[in-house]
């Protein structure tokens, strides 16, 4: 940095370069707002689904699962877990926790009704349908 | 200390290290869950120490911030404090709601928290990172209001720096991007990306204000080099920081159900993101090579310097090593992101929090630095905790390159718990670098309590001599 560069030019960029890219990244979440109904599934929430991610939320599931790549990486991946194991496994895998097999990872038992096991996997689901653009690589997840 | 009411500072500072070692043990438990998955189950299942575990980081790292504002302040504007009653007030409120929070994550099943804290009225709940009870979210809202009404009042009474100017605007950035934590659609894509208004623009956004504020106050304190440099650089570092990160939210925007384009945008300007911290380390290293004094508190020097490169490394480097979406494909929500997510929350946030009150804790207990003794005791425990940081990271990233493989690239994908087994070892290696990591932090507590010779205390700054060790 020499003499001609000042701390008032610094300054300016700071100011113009945030407020620029600020501004851009407005433009770009309009744009996405916009054309979020093609890709998000939307059209396949119902109250259902709704319910159902009031249930995966209260019982903190991504404090050991992913769900589209994002929470904690002890369990394995949501997203596409319907389309890997389907509903009823689902379901009686759920009823069936924890294993009790010694060393194993654990996961709480959430003493769900058949109605809040049903909206879970509406809400699984619907989640497994979200254009993702094909990831995972895999259906392991 | 110049301002009697810097002196407020002090409780925030002892809180945030309380919290921190509470942070570490759960760290820990969560660190042999993975190896011994039935560890404390069903008294604490992983969910729930991870939730203790990010959380009381998060709260930690904000009682830092706080406390390096409260310390900053004032000496950057001249002036006492708007009100330090309100400062304490605020300090036991923060406390005891965070203490709170902890407490119910523990003994309290998550689902009849959510219902008894309001969470039916809003649903804010059970998102990473978010998992706090409505009122623990409208708290930190009153708290952080309360705390930018008293800064700012100070600010504005006082002398405008650049470095007062710039925590600033990133301490209120952080109060208004937390608001999205209250936005939660069922729709999960509006979710998830809004969601990351919060996460993304708080650590690769705001934040860096903060951090870079914090480290150009402590050097201009510690070498004395010319204010307008350093300002100059400050503005130069967070101008990178915020044109490259506030479009590389794009590179979490791939794979959320979000248009494709995302993969560009967030590729090209995320892969610019480890300059703003290059330039960190570029500034520190130069300051310190062209210091006009030595300071005799050589730990937070040491601090400051390692705030720089760790802060590159685990934030630029590894950051970098899964930001293109081509790589990103595959790396994605794996071990790579947890050996990038410890190493980044270290080297950035961690690192710069443990500078201010490595450089502030001295001053505020009435001498310009620690004994010699205490000092090089904290040195080891900066060592230890930074080496053991650099091989937790290393072998996640193991982990991750081998989950990846067997996972998510071969031809015959084994399922995940499949791939869990077969990773264990790194696993293992992590744990016993967590415990290095905790012995670290232990030297780093004692350190406070060991007396020594006062002789390199006893010396006003710029005239003593360099403490060897």
């Amino acid at each position: 940095m020499s003499g001609t560069f000042t701390k008032a030019m610094a300054r300016n960029i700071f100011y113009g370069g945030t407020v620029f890219f600020f501004l851009l990244f407005l433009a770009l979440t309009f744009d996405t707002t916009s054309g979020l109904p093609k890709s998000d599934n939307r059209h396949n929430i119902t109250p259902a689904v709704a319910a159902g991610k009031h249930i995966w939320e209260t019982r903190n599931c991504l404090g050991c699962h992913t769900l589209l790549g994002e929470g904690a990486y002890y369990a394995p991946e949501l997203g596409n877990v319907y389309k890997r194991r389907g509903p009823e496994f689902i379901k009686a895998w759920i009823q069936s926790q924890p294993t009790g097999a010694p060393g194993r990872r654990q996961m709480p038992n959430f003493n769900l009704s058949d109605e809040e096991l049903n909206n879970l996997v509406e809400f699984l689901k619907y989640t497994s349908e979200i254009n993702t653009q094909n990831w995972p690589p895999n259906i392991e997840g | 200390m110049k301002y009697k009411s810097q002196a407020v500072a002090m409780p925030y500072f002892i809180a945030a290290i309380g919290l921190f070692v509470g942070q570490i043990i759960f760290g820990l438990i969560l660190g042999l869950q993975y190896v011994v998955g039935d560890f404390l189950f069903p008294e604490i299942p992983f969910n729930v120490a991870r939730m203790v575990h990010t959380n009381l980081l998060i709260v930690w790292l904000l009682f830092g911030f706080m406390g390096a504002a409260y310390y900053l302040v004032p000496e950057e504007s001249e002036t006492e404090l708007f009100s330090s009653k309100l400062a304490l007030a605020m300090f036991w409120i923060f406390l005891v709601a965070g203490a709170l929070t902890i407490v119910g994550y523990l003994a309290v099943d998550y689902a009849t928290l959510a219902q008894y804290t309001g969470n039916d009225i809003l649903a804010t709940m059970g998102r990473e990172f978010l998992e706090q009870p409505l009122l623990t979210k409208i708290g930190i809202v009153v708290v952080a209001l309360v705390f930018l009404f008293n800064i700012s009042m100070t600010v504005l009474k006082g002398r405008k720096t650049a470095i007062n100017i710039v925590l600033l605007l990133g301490l209120w950035g952080l109060a208004v991007f937390f608001l999205f934590s209250f936005y939660n659609p069922t729709n999960l894509v509006m979710d998830k990306f809004y969601w990351w208004w919060v996460v993304h623009l708080w650590v690769e956004g705001v934040w860096e204000l903060i951090m870079a504020a914090l480290l150009a106050f402590v050097l201009i304190k510690v070498t004395g080099v010319d204010r307008e440099v350093i300002e100059k650089w400050l503005y130069v570092i967070i101008a990178l920081a915020l044109v490259t990160g506030i479009i590389g939210t794009g590179h979490h925007y791939y794979w959320i159900g979000t248009p494709e384009y995302w993969q560009w945008w967030g590729s090209i300007f995320s892969a610019l993101e480890p300059i703003p911290f290059f330039a960190m380390t570029v500034f520190a290293f130069n300051m310190v090579n062209r210091r006009r004094r030595e300071h005799p508190n050589q730990a937070a020097v040491l601090w400051a310097l390692g705030t720089g490169v760790m802060a590159f490394l685990g934030a630029g480097v590894w950051g970098f090593l899964h930001t293109l979406a081509p790589v990103n494909f595959y790396t994605h929500g794996s071990q790579i992101t947890a050996a990038h997510g410890h190493m980044a929350f270290y080297g950035a946030y961690v690192m710069v929090v443990i500078t201010i009150i490595s450089y502030a804790m001295p001053i505020l207990r009435g001498r310009a630095c620690n004994s010699r003794k205490a000092q090089v005791l904290e040195m080891w425990s900066f060592w230890l905790m930074t080496i053991a940081m650099v091989f937790i990271t290393l072998f996640l990233t193991a982990a991750g390159i081998l989950q990846v493989w067997l996972q998510r690239v071969s031809d015959t994908p084994l399922s995940f718990m499949a791939v869990q087994e077969q990773v264990s070892l790194f696993y293992w290696l992590r744990e016993t670098t967590g415990v290095v990591f905790f012995i670290g932090l232990v030297l780093y507590l004692a350190s406070f309590f060991v007396k020594g010779d006062e002789q390199a205390a006893a010396v006003p700054a710029g005239t003593a001599t360099v403490p060897r060790g």
